[in-house]
């Protein structure tokens, strides 16, 4: 049989004051970006950025919940392949990322709607 | 079958697809099904090609790509729709990108159902679109060897026009 | 030096399956640059969950790819079992995980086959699909459907095997290993193959970490990662290694995903000699509430699941990430220096999924 790696998956809630700090935490860990993305529940912004570590199978989320018009750091500094997800969350869902490194101005996918997981109504 | 005289060339875009129907379309040009003993042969190049093969919906980027690659075939062409995403939108049909199916951009002449769509419907599909390419270059023929005739008999609304005047 | 332009590369083009673009900034044959624009097959699949409940979901799931389509449904139904604390009976995981496995050799053989056509190989493009046909076959026996199969449900699955199913599955797999042995030989002993594979789009074990690539990629480069090791499923009682190769070029990719192949016969093999008896699946009742990430291997790669849940029929939030997502980094990397005649080979070397990807 072989040696299962099956790490519980950790979710820290974190103030988006502390989140360059905090993925710098990640990185010199030595952490892989595993994924990012944004919900919107209640009238707020809930951005999850999960790290995952290749050895151990460890995947952290830390979890950012911000009012619609925060700006958040772009996180491509530390992450340069973040700019994906980054673009991503601005185009999809309007979250207000500032300098990301390949900024697509809401032109990765180059949809018509604008932010169209956020409803109207809720905005 | 019997009278198809031509060998139709096939252009294939995928459009918003899953892959699904894509993937059984060019499982169609290999060995096991091998739909080209019809006749017909797969081309990148919509400049050459006589039969357009649509997979997937139609979203706002992809709008644009499909209406020009149909505006380079050459006439006459035949648009088929494989897929229930290129028929009507599909599963994917209430989402906020989707525009519908293929037919909200190009006239299409042939609906192959399924998801994904079977090699064997897509074949069927193929050779309706072989037949239908065929009966396209008749009437042409028959209209240059008379176009007096051809119009008289086919689209009499327009000789009646042309009698007025 | 030469002068700079900019070769527009996709949507439509002859050695692509599927449409992408990229914006090549070349100078002479080298790619100094590329830049990716997505979105052709942009479809917004995750904002359906407000509009299909979360038991129809698994259909909408299933439809992000037509190729790993049954992984899409697994992983979806598992972050949902999760959030709902759903036991999976026994027999329903080890039928997921040889459908699963099943599903990993089609996509190989597409792949693979894909590859050969990528070099101009027809003959052995046209070996690689018959052979994968044969998958198809036996998927479309025990499920009834070919590429897209839908038989994932909350709490297990929909359809069982008996004993002829099970026969009927060893038997194509006995006969896929032997064709593919020859197959094998050509892919990775053949000098042309070699010349065209070795030493092109390299990337270092260092370099596919810091891109974040996954899958069959990034083992290619020597990151010793699969997500199977986690043992969802069955893959906890069964035997196998992450199949790795340091070289990180196109070669050892194709080596990774070859000798997968095998992998997954011998995976299929273990699964049915242990196969438990018992329910396959059981009814769920109820509504979640919660949230929940789960993490699977697909024949690209890993894919990350997010499932949030408000305790209604509908979700607050489902998020696909797809592996070809996070390839793309290591892709732009790959090409940068590339010769312009090696391209439509580097995009095929990370498999790329672009309905995966644009969802």
């Amino acid at each position: 049989m072989n040696e299962i790696f099956n790490p519980e998956n950790k979710l820290e809630e974190i103030n988006h004051e502390k989140l360059l700090r905090k993925v710098l935490v990640m990185k010199n860990k030595n952490m892989r970006l595993a994924q990012m993305c944004a919900a919107f529940v209640e009238g707020k912004y809930e951005l999850s950025y999960s790290f995952a570590d290749d050895e151990t199978y460890e995947m952290s989320t830390l979890r950012l919940i911000i009012e619609p018009d925060t700006a958040i750091p772009s996180i491509t500094e530390i992450y340069p392949y973040a700019f994906f997800y980054e673009n991503e969350i601005n185009e999809l869902f309007g979250v207000n990322v500032k300098f990301i490194n390949h900024d697509y101005n809401k032109k990765l996918y180059r949809i018509d709607a604008e932010s169209p997981f956020v409803k109207k109504e809720d905005k | 079958m019997a009278k198809v005289k031509r060998s139709p060339w096939l252009l294939h875009y995928d459009g918003s697809s899953c892959n699904g129907c894509d993937i059984e379309v060019l499982a169609c040009l290999t060995p096991v099904y091998d739909a080209e003993r019809f006749g017909i042969q797969n081309t990148g190049d919509p400049m050459q090609a006589d039969i357009l093969l649509i997979t997937g919906g139609i979203n706002a980027q992809n709008q644009a790509v499909v209406k020009q690659l149909y505006d380079q075939m050459p006439r006459p062409k035949v648009v088929v729709a494989v897929g229930v995403c290129a028929c009507t939108g599909g599963v994917f049909k209430d989402t906020y990108n989707i525009l519908g199916g293929a037919d909200t951009t190009v006239p299409v002449d042939i609906y192959v159902p399924g998801c994904a769509a079977r090699p064997q419907a897509i074949i069927d599909g193929i050779v309706k679109a072989v037949e239908l390419f065929q009966m396209h270059m008749d009437n042409h023929e028959e209209f240059l060897k008379n176009p007096d005739e051809y119009m008289r008999k086919n689209h009499p609304e327009v000789e009646l026009k042309k009698g007025d005047e | 030096m030469g002068k700079r332009s900019v070769v527009p590369f996709g949507p439509q083009h002859p050695v692509l399956p599927e449409p992408i673009h990229l914006d090549l900034v070349i100078e002479d044959e080298k790619i100094i640059e590329a830049i990716p624009s997505i979105g052709f097959v942009h479809r917004g699949l995750e904002s359906l969950v407000t509009k299909r409940t979360y038991k129809e979901m698994t259909y909408v799931v299933e439809r992000t790819c037509g190729i790993c389509s049954f992984m899409h449904g697994m992983a979806y139904c598992e972050a949902v079992e999760e959030v709902m604390n759903v036991e999976v009976p026994d027999r329903g995981k080890y039928l997921r995980t040889i459908w699963a496995e099943l599903s990993r050799m089609h996509s190989h053989l597409l792949w693979l086959g894909l590859l050969a056509d990528g070099f101009g190989f027809e003959s052995l493009f046209y070996q690689c699909w018959r052979l994968r046909e044969s998958v198809l076959d036996v998927l479309e026996l025990t499920t009834g459907g070919r590429c897209i199969f839908s038989v994932n449900k909350i709490g297990g699955v929909l359809k069982d095997l008996d004993e002829d199913m099970t026969k009927a599955i060893l038997q194509t797999v006995d006969k896929v290993e032997k064709e593919l042995e020859a197959i094998k030989k050509t892919f990775l002993f053949d000098y042309s193959v070699e010349s065209r594979l070795k030493g092109v789009g390299v990337l270092t074990k260092q370099q596919a970490h810091d891109l974040g690539c996954a899958g069959p990629f990034a083992r290619g480069s020597g990151i010793k990662m699969d997500m199977r090791m986690r043992g969802y499923d069955a893959y906890k009682d069964l035997d196998f290694e992450p199949i790795v190769s340091e070289d990180g070029d196109g070669y050892a990719r194709c080596y990774v995903r070859t000798m997968e192949i095998f992998q997954s016969i011998d995976i299929i093999r273990q699964a049915i000699a242990k196969l438990p008896a018992g329910e396959f699946g059981v009814d769920v009742k109820g509504l979640p509430k919660g949230e929940a990430f789960v993490r699977v291997e697909q024949p690209r790669g890993e894919a990350v699941y997010y499932v949030k849940a408000n305790g209604t029929q509908y979700l607050d939030r489902m998020r696909v990430r797809t592996p070809t997502f996070a390839n793309l980094p290591g892709l732009v990397e790959t090409l940068k220096g590339a010769q312009f005649a090696d391209v439509p080979l580097l995009i095929l070397a990370i498999d790329p999924c672009i309905s995966c990807t644009e969802r």
